[in-house]
């Protein structure tokens, strides 16, 4: 700690100002409560709605057109959803999305009609900023967290972190609860908008004692234009891909498995060819998505007259579908004073095992913001600020500055013989070891896809090493950035760790998750919950038992 | 990557340091530097934060692909998601009026033709 802490005093701390963080800060103003947002970038340009195009779930409550979207939605959940969910959501986001139309500018369809569910993301985190900033709250932006704080009796009241702009070095809020809206992990595979989103907020939950589910569910690649961070899917849709030999590549059975994509990368490169394309839709493309004709335009590729090389870019959590466990219909954890919000949750309730990609994530993120920051408000007035309790940090994964030099490089040499495949690099820091790990072991399109417990297993052990050499290791300087860029490689490979120890404990295939070795797959739905930070544990719970 | 910012352009407005998520640049006493270029993740939202159309994004990810370009081939390019995106000055443009509904049409269209 250094002297230079801004402190402040709120109701509700919002940790991510991404789309559920920016909901979750209007709602908590308008329940009456008053409303800090920590971001780590900056609100409104940060969090991977930012620089796409968020469609919501969007169903008018007419005749039986709900009951039909939800019970589509629970044949594909496979046992793992909960209509309960579906419905708030798909209800709150009907009556609530509209509102952005005091700051979002719609333009009407060749109708005349506006369709409030569809807008484009720099455009609606914009209008979010400027709605959460009218509504009242503050936002802290380039303020990443560190560390949730606890009160003696356990309760989440706060947390602090660093600041990488201004005069100070250090932030700490004390709040009466904790709305946690981080983003769920792609491990800076990236994926357009993703790099801020390192799991930050599954390792603080974890730290503060809340259970995770579904972190098998991260198995999800999206095709991108070779070496760019392309990761729009509306364009690939016309799309066929075809292999050195020229071999036309055969479509998926379901239309997000790009298995044999990944089959065929391994022999060179996949080049793709957008030639179906309607002549319409391409007259139409910069007026949609502006980004994607730009990324053509900036490489040199004519996309529907040229095949051009592709690459499969990995989602994790993001379009993946775990995250914290959600134990009641308010939005809350395992742990007092804490509530979740948006890709920092599971998604299991109103997706399943299945991706909630687009439009189901989109209404989940609004709609559990709003009802996480409201409850988090209803508790507040039961469970005011105490300014004279003494707040503890839970959890300091990546964060130690006490251990000396000398311990961390023994580590480190043991960390390198135990992990690298190959000889170690001279000069590599136990850092950057860690981030070649995760790159194999978490942003393999081939071993995400065909898991067995063998490939499970080595990369358990990997990992294992990984966590331990960042556990003894310090960050190079206590610089704010680099305090961060430590902790944040910490709740990634956490974050790995728990999605491969859940990999192992579901032998069979369901869903995104896909075991080479699958065993039967006639058991009772079940969820598969994890936890521990230095001790990671799995447990099946029997799907029902959860709400 | 980001792989320029025009030093004649910048008007030392700093909004690129306070609107870049990563956090790549840094205010200095005369115009803004990108101080962390390996951090940049990619995303162009700086180009449509800066109103003097001096930022420029390759799209490759890693920079000795993005060194490709070279000056006289991304000047003509500046500003143009900005101008593509209808924000500021050209809001009022019906060429680019935000057409981000027909998305959902054209996924349609390509599933069931």
């Amino acid at each position: 700690m250094t002297d230079r802490v801004r402190t402040y005093d709120t109701d509700v701390l919002i940790i991510g100002g991404g789309l559920a963080g920016c909901w979750a800060a209007i709602s908590a103003r308008r329940a009456g409560a008053r409303a800090i947002v920590a971001e780590k970038g900056y609100c409104s340009t940060s969090g991977v709605a930012a620089s796409a195009g968020p469609g919501h779930w969007f169903v008018p409550p007419e005749a039986r057109l709900r009951e039909e979207a939800i019970a589509r939605r629970m044949a594909g959940a496979q046992g793992l959803g909960d209509a309960r969910w579906m419905e708030r959501i798909i209800d709150r986001t009907y009556r609530t999305l509209p509102d952005i139309g005091t700051h979002y500018h719609y333009t009407p369809d060749d109708s005349g009609a506006i369709r409030r569910h569809a807008l484009r993301g720099p455009e609606y985190l914009r209008a979010l900023r400027e709605k959460a900033l009218a509504a009242g709250a503050v936002l802290l932006d380039h303020s990443p967290a560190l560390q949730l704080l606890a009160r003696p009796d356990g309760r989440v009241s706060g947390a602090r972190g660093v600041s990488r702009q201004g005069d100070g070095d250090e932030w700490l809020v004390r709040a009466g609860a904790v709305v946690l809206a981080t983003g769920g992990c792609a491990f800076r595979s990236h994926l357009l908008g993703g790099s801020n989103n390192t799991g930050d907020g599954l390792l603080m939950a974890v730290e503060a004692g809340a259970a995770l589910s579904g972190m098998e569910f991260s198995s999800f690649f999206t095709v991108a234009p070779a070496n760019t961070p392309l990761s729009r899917a509306m364009i690939f849709s016309f799309a066929r891909y075809y292999d050195t030999q020229g071999q036309e590549i055969a479509k998926p059975a379901t239309p997000n498995d790009h298995s044999a994509i990944a089959v065929a990368l391994q022999g060179g490169p996949v080049l793709c060819d957008l030639s179906a394309t309607p002549e319409i839709v391409r007259r139409q493309l910069p007026q949609i998505s502006p980004n994607v004709s730009l990324t053509f335009r900036r490489l040199g590729i004519d996309p529907f007259t040229q095949r051009f090389p592709i690459s499969l870019l990995g989602e994790g959590t993001i379009r993946g579908v775990g995250g914290v466990r959600v134990t009641g219909e308010d939005a809350g954890t395992d742990v007092p004073g804490l509530y979740v919000a948006g890709d920092v949750a599971s998604r299991e309730p109103v997706t399943g095992p299945v991706t909630g990609g687009g439009a189901v994530n989109a209404a989940w993120a609004l709609a559990s913001g709003c009802i996480a920051a409201e409850a988090a408000a209803r508790s507040v007035l039961e469970n005011p600020l105490d300014q004279t309790s003494i707040l503890e940090p839970l959890g300091d994964a990546g964060l130690s500055t006490r251990r000396d030099r000398t311990n961390s490089s023994t580590t480190r040499s043991a960390f390198a013989t135990t992990l690298s495949k190959g000889p170690t690099r001279p000069g590599a820091s136990a850092s950057s070891e860690v981030e070649i790990v995760l790159r194999e072991e978490m942003l393999s399109p081939t071993r995400q896809y065909f898991r067995s417990a063998d490939t499970l297993a080595a990369a358990s052990t990997r990992l294992s090493a990984a966590w331990g050499a960042l556990r003894d290791a310090t960050p190079a300087s206590a610089e704010p950035r680099e305090r961060q860029r430590f902790r944040e490689l910490a709740a990634m490979t956490a974050t790995a760790r728990w999605c491969v120890a859940s990999a192992a404990a579901r032998t069979g295939s369901l869903g995104m998750h896909r075991r080479t070795d699958s065993t039967d797959g006639s058991d009772v739905p079940a969820y598969v919950i994890s936890g521990g930070a230095d001790a990671v544990w799995t447990r099946r719970q029997a799907a029902g038992t959860v709400s | 990557m980001i792989t320029s910012l025009d030093t004649e352009r910048c008007t030392a407005c700093n909004q690129c340091v306070a609107t870049c998520p990563r956090d790549v640049f840094e205010k200095t006493e005369h115009i803004p530097t990108i101080a962390r270029p390996q951090d940049c993740q990619t995303c162009f939202l700086c180009e449509l934060y800066c109103t003097a159309d001096a930022l420029f994004v390759h799209p490759e990810a890693e920079p000795a692909m993005a060194a490709r370009l070279a000056p006289s081939d991304i000047t003509p390019l500046l500003g143009e998601y900005r101008r593509e995106s209808g924000w500021d000055e050209w809001s009022e443009n019906p060429r680019y009026a935000n057409q981000h509904w027909r998305m959902e049409d054209v996924f349609r269209l390509a599933r069931d033709g």
